[in-house]
């Protein structure tokens, strides 16, 4: 199976080093974007060819790598991206965020603590939080140096306004050290809280947009809100029908044509773990 | 060695430089903290740290100002060799390396920009021992505090205030590194 033909990790060692100076950098500036020469991967964008170059740059031989698409690690993406980076990097790939060294993620954070010995590494579409209030590029690197968010807040209010409720669910907005805003991906606005002071390295690659990003460990991390609309980590109010968990976050799934669903956990290690214990 | 002598620095970079970004992203991830960073033929005076340092993050695209007692012809040498990466002053370097007394001033280095902060060079501080003592330090990925046997308090001050902008800091000794990055306060 191993393509010996490529280098350790697929992408070229000048490529690697010019990905890792900006990890350093964004590590050194939490929730700032960095600007990188991104590649163009054997994967189409929207594949999550940012995260695949970041994970590329930080894996080592002795990593274990478990890579995950909205929890899951049976989909399309999550297999197609284990399985390069089994071929070109040779390391060992597990399906246990436990056992994980580096994870890398679509869309969700693992329901399992994770440790000081783990990178999580995000998969970014659209890294600038800014992008749908001010198209311009221009515009925006102006006010993220003033730190001009009102817009931002504005945003938020309309929400609440039209909906009586702040209505984004996803890719919610979040402000890091009390200095950036930034976009934590399309992760459920459920995952939030755990963006905050945790003890893994937090990486964010947006290969289209070619941003690099990033949140050191136990740093602050606050959802953006008001005080009289404090923010709410909401989720399905059911319990997973596979497991029974009450804490984790849900899928809802449509399982006949009678409009029949049910409530299962989207952390698919999480849940299976928890069967298997339960057994 | 000799000044003619070229040591190769990574016998297998790939996996080599992989190893040790490891320990660069996570002494930059958690500033304060000691971490272990050897494994190469480094040329006097250079640390192995230092080294490894250079090897891993340099190449033709980062102007490197070699700084006081670092600036011999070994070193010379064995960068432009080894990376590729051109020798320049401090103004347009975007790393630095040497002794703190010759590294000073700080602020003739690129600090980056309001819009581009990340434009700002780093700074391979070459030290006689690093230890979990002195000056406390708190910030982004450190956990309450830590203490540091860091350089010059002031100047970490003075950086920090300059902040988003502002000059990281990798300190190496032998082959120990830790990390200072600019978003570091000092308590």
């Amino acid at each position: 199976m191993t393509e010996t033909a490529y280098n350790f990790a697929y992408l070229d060692e000048q490529t690697k080093r010019m990905i890792r100076r900006a990890l350093l950098k964004g590590l050194a500036i939490p929730g700032y974007q960095v600007p990188f020469a991104s590649r163009e991967m054997p994967m189409p964008y929207g594949w999550g060819t940012g995260g695949v170059q970041v994970t590329a740059a930080c894996l080592t031989p002795e990593d274990r790598l478990k890579v995950i698409d909205q929890g899951a690690d049976d989909t399309t993406n999550a297999v197609s991206i284990r399985s390069f980076f089994q071929r070109t990097a040779e390391v060992e790939t597990t399906e246990a965020t436990a056992d994980a060294t580096v994870i890398q993620t679509r869309h969700r954070i693992p329901e399992h603590p994770l440790t000081e010995d783990q990178i999580l590494v995000y998969q970014v579409p659209i890294p600038e939080p800014l992008r749908f209030l001010e198209p311009s590029e221009v515009e925006t690197r102006k006010m993220h140096a003033l730190e001009d968010y009102g817009l931002m807040h504005v945003k938020l209010y309309e929400d609440i306004a039209r909906h009586g409720t702040i209505a984004t669910s996803y890719a919610y907005p979040v402000k890091v050290e009390d200095r950036y805003v930034m976009d934590p991906s399309p992760i459920p606005k459920f995952d939030n809280p755990k963006l905050s002071d945790s003890p893994a390295i937090q990486l964010f690659g947006a290969g289209r947009e070619q941003r690099i990003y990033a949140i050191p460990p136990y740093t602050q991390v606050v959802s953006l809100d008001f005080e009289d609309h404090p923010f709410d980590p909401s989720k399905a109010d059911h319990p997973c029908a596979l497991c029974g968990a009450t804490t984790s976050y849900l899928d809802e799934v449509i399982v006949d044509d009678e409009g029949g669903r049910m409530f299962v956990c989207s952390d698919t290690d999480f849940c299976a773990t928890r069967r298997g214990e339960a057994a | 060695m000799s000044d003619t002598a070229l040591t190769i620095g990574f016998t297998d970079p790939p996996r080599q430089a992989a190893r040790a970004f490891r320990v660069l992203l996570n002494a930059m991830a958690r500033p304060g903290r000691l971490y272990t960073l050897e494994g190469t033929d480094a040329p006097l005076p250079l640390s192995e740290a230092a080294a490894l340092t250079l090897l891993t993050l340099c190449d033709p695209e980062t102007p490197v100002f070699l700084a006081g007692t670092a600036d011999t012809p070994a070193v010379r040498n064995w960068l432009t060799f080894n990376t590729g990466a051109p020798l320049t002053g401090p103004e347009h370097c975007a790393f630095a390396v040497g002794r703190w007394d010759a590294l000073l001033p700080l602020d003739r280095y690129p600090l980056g920009t309001d819009q581009y902060p990340d434009r700002s060079a780093t700074l391979i501080v070459e030290m006689d021992a690093l230890s979990n003592t002195g000056t406390t330090l708190a910030g982004p990925g450190i956990d309450g505090t830590v203490a540091l046997s860091v350089p010059d308090t002031a100047a970490l001050t003075a950086n920090r205030r300059l902040f988003p902008r502002g000059l990281d800091m990798i300190l190496t000794a032998g082959g120990t590194v830790a990390g200072l990055p600019r978003s570091v306060r000092v308590l």
